[in-house]
């Protein structure tokens, strides 16, 4: 029984350990801590905003209208008399759930496809690459507006078209890795020594994609973030009666003279929440690729 | 060097060929045609009769197929057609009436973006943990996480509503100018930068320039000769792009400044389902930055001698 439990603890343990070598690593950098415990406190305001927002964020209050921030409303009202502060915890949550959810659905379609083109070689990969040429050739935020303009907006398009055109990427990365991997010895001696290709590209490949893969998608999520606060703005990526940061300073951004609150603020919380987000990735990547530190030190 | 060329060209066509019929086929699967969102804007129906006259008399009444052949067939000798939203305008007029603004404000952000992106870029592979470099990496880590409308936001509350120095849109005066062009710079001035700053860093450890300090030249010779001819050629590969990706306008700057440039009309014609103007301005956004990367390409073989673009068998 006992000797049970130990072999069973062996490979939990190393992993352990490696976790808690790239903890340290990234606790040394202070900003990465900062944005993380940022991160955290925004994900719990946005998880809780139906208990914590003082007001009903799509109900207005017609007495109140146009009020600038003051005891009652702390960030003020718009022209319908909803609670700015309210509508700002709304949007966390759509900022932070597109660009969580995006990355996810862009990892589950791009990693196969990359994997399976840089696998299989041939003809599949040859019609695979050309699909990414074309796509990309398209500029990205052309090509986003027609989608989302076809699509109509909102939340489950947004994702849609997202995922559409973010795929490209981490296919293309995880396509260069498997190619490159594929001419290493130890992958050739596995081979030599009969192993499958699933076999090969679980036990070699995956594992060595994976740090690139990791950075690619916490680089992706404030990217995400930031198109769909683009796309919000332009009106066509969240529709109106919900709140999306960017979509707010769309909205209101024509009555700035008057009115400067309702752009200012969801402005504001944009801007720290994707430093936040960059900050962070920017503090996994450097806590898990060795070979980065050395050359960002220059 | 000819057969290169001629390929690249082919692929261009190939490119606006495709992305043509996947901007036609994107834009027939929205519900609605031009004359829906005309009616949704003015708040009042029009009736089906009349909608299929003015449907057959913008040839939307024949099978997507046609419409797309005759697309082709006027766009070969650049006649786009009317615009759908101001009836009395073709795409071409238009484009060349509002194409000036996002000329201006494009080039005026590229000299602006070049001047600090590149400078703040040498400054800091220069003299390493200056206080140019922070500086840099201040400004590119502002310019990456805050995007434009933001910015423009921002300024147009500091320096129009609080300040009250410069007006809050609009394009007539030099004063007019500074908020977008400062607005429109931030992605650009970040690419600059970052790309700056190391290719100086990499020109600086080369062995020529060891050589070159061993030789006891001076460190502005050897700044001037040596590093600035290396580590700058390779800008050109990201200016091109980035130039032409510019003068194409911008639909975040343009349409909060209310610059009535390309960007500006792109996005309207989006909202109105105007099919010629989101045609003609796909194509010719696409066609300028395919050209730009051809270009440059070129351009850089031609800079830097140790580039070859024909395959070496």
């Amino acid at each position: 029984m006992v000797t049970e439990a130990t072999i069973e603890n062996i490979p939990a343990s190393p992993k352990m350990q490696k976790f808690m070598r790239f903890w340290r690593r990234f606790a040394r950098n202070r900003l990465a801590v900062v944005a993380l415990v940022f991160i955290v406190f925004e994900i719990i305001l946005a998880v809780f905003a139906p208990y914590l927002a003082p007001y009903n964020p799509y109900k207005g209050d017609f007495l109140a209208t146009w009020e600038t921030p003051n005891r009652l409303h702390w960030l003020g009202t718009d022209d319908l008399g909803r609670d700015v502060f309210s509508r700002l915890l709304y949007g966390a949550r759509i900022s932070i759930s597109v660009g969580v959810l995006s990355q996810i659905s862009i990892a589950l379609i791009g990693i196969p496809i990359g994997a399976i083109a840089g696998l299989k070689g041939g003809w599949l990969d040859y019609i695979v690459m050309r699909l990414i040429d074309i796509l990309s050739s398209l500029p990205t935020i052309l090509f986003y507006i027609l989608l989302m303009v076809a699509l109509g907006a909102g939340f489950r398009n947004l994702l849609i078209a997202m995922t559409l055109t973010g795929w490209i990427g981490i296919a293309r990365l995880v396509r260069g890795q498997v190619l490159s991997l594929k001419k290493t010895d130890y992958v050739r001696a596995s081979r030599a020594m009969g192993a499958g290709t699933w076999y090969i590209f679980r036990k070699h490949i995956l594992r060595n994609v994976m740090t690139p893969i990791i950075v690619s998608i916490a680089l992706g999520i404030p990217g995400a973030m930031f198109a769909e606060a683009g796309l919000s703005f332009l009106g066509v990526g969240i529709p109106a009666p919900q709140a999306s940061w960017g979509q707010m300073i769309g909205m209101y951004q024509g009555y700035i003279r008057t009115a400067w609150h309702l752009t200012l603020f969801p402005a504001v919380i944009l801007a720290l929440t994707m430093l936040a987000w960059f900050l962070f990735a920017d503090g996994i990547r450097d806590a898990l690729d060795v070979s980065s530190n050395s050359s960002n030190a220059d | 060097m000819l057969r290169y060329i001629l390929s690249r060209i082919a692929g261009l066509f190939g490119v606006l060929f495709i992305v043509s019929v996947m901007t036609f086929a994107l834009m027939h699967t929205v519900p609605g045609g031009p004359f829906d969102a005309l009616a949704l804007e003015k708040q009042q129906m029009i009736p089906e009769n009349i909608k299929r006259q003015l449907n057959e008399k913008y040839g939307l009444d024949a099978p997507v197929w046609k419409q797309y052949l005759l697309f082709v067939k006027n766009a070969a000798s650049f006649d786009f057609g009317y615009s759908i939203m101001y009836p009395n305008r073709t795409v071409v007029g238009i484009f060349k009436e509002q194409w000036t603004y996002s000329l201006q404000l494009g080039l005026l952000t590229f000299v602006f973006s070049s001047l600090v992106g590149v400078g703040l870029g040498i400054a800091a592979a220069v003299k390493p943990n200056s206080v140019f470099d922070y500086l840099g990496t201040g400004v590119s880590i502002f310019c990456l996480v805050v995007p434009g409308f933001v910015f423009a936001i921002l300024l147009q509350v500091v320096f129009s509503v609080w300040l009250g120095w410069l007006p809050t849109g609009g394009w007539s005066t030099p004063r007019h100018w500074i908020m977008p062009v400062l607005a429109n710079s931030l992605a650009p001035i970040l690419v600059l930068q970052r790309y700056t700053r190391a290719s100086m860093a990499d020109a600086m450890r080369a062995n020529y320039v060891r050589t070159a300090r061993a030789k006891g030249l001076s460190r502005a010779r050897i700044m001037f000769v040596h590093v600035f001819k290396n580590a700058l050629t390779p800008l050109l590969t990201v200016g091109g792009p980035l130039a032409a990706g510019l003068i194409v306008g911008s639909f975040f700057v343009e349409s909060i400044f209310r610059i009535p440039g390309i960007g500006f009309y792109f996005v309207t014609a989006i909202g109105s389902r105007d099919y010629p103007m989101i045609m003609a301005t796909t194509l010719v956004w696409t066609l300028i930055i395919s050209l730009a990367y051809f270009i440059t390409d070129l351009l850089y073989a031609l800079a830097d001698p140790r580039v070859s673009l024909v395959k070496e068998e």
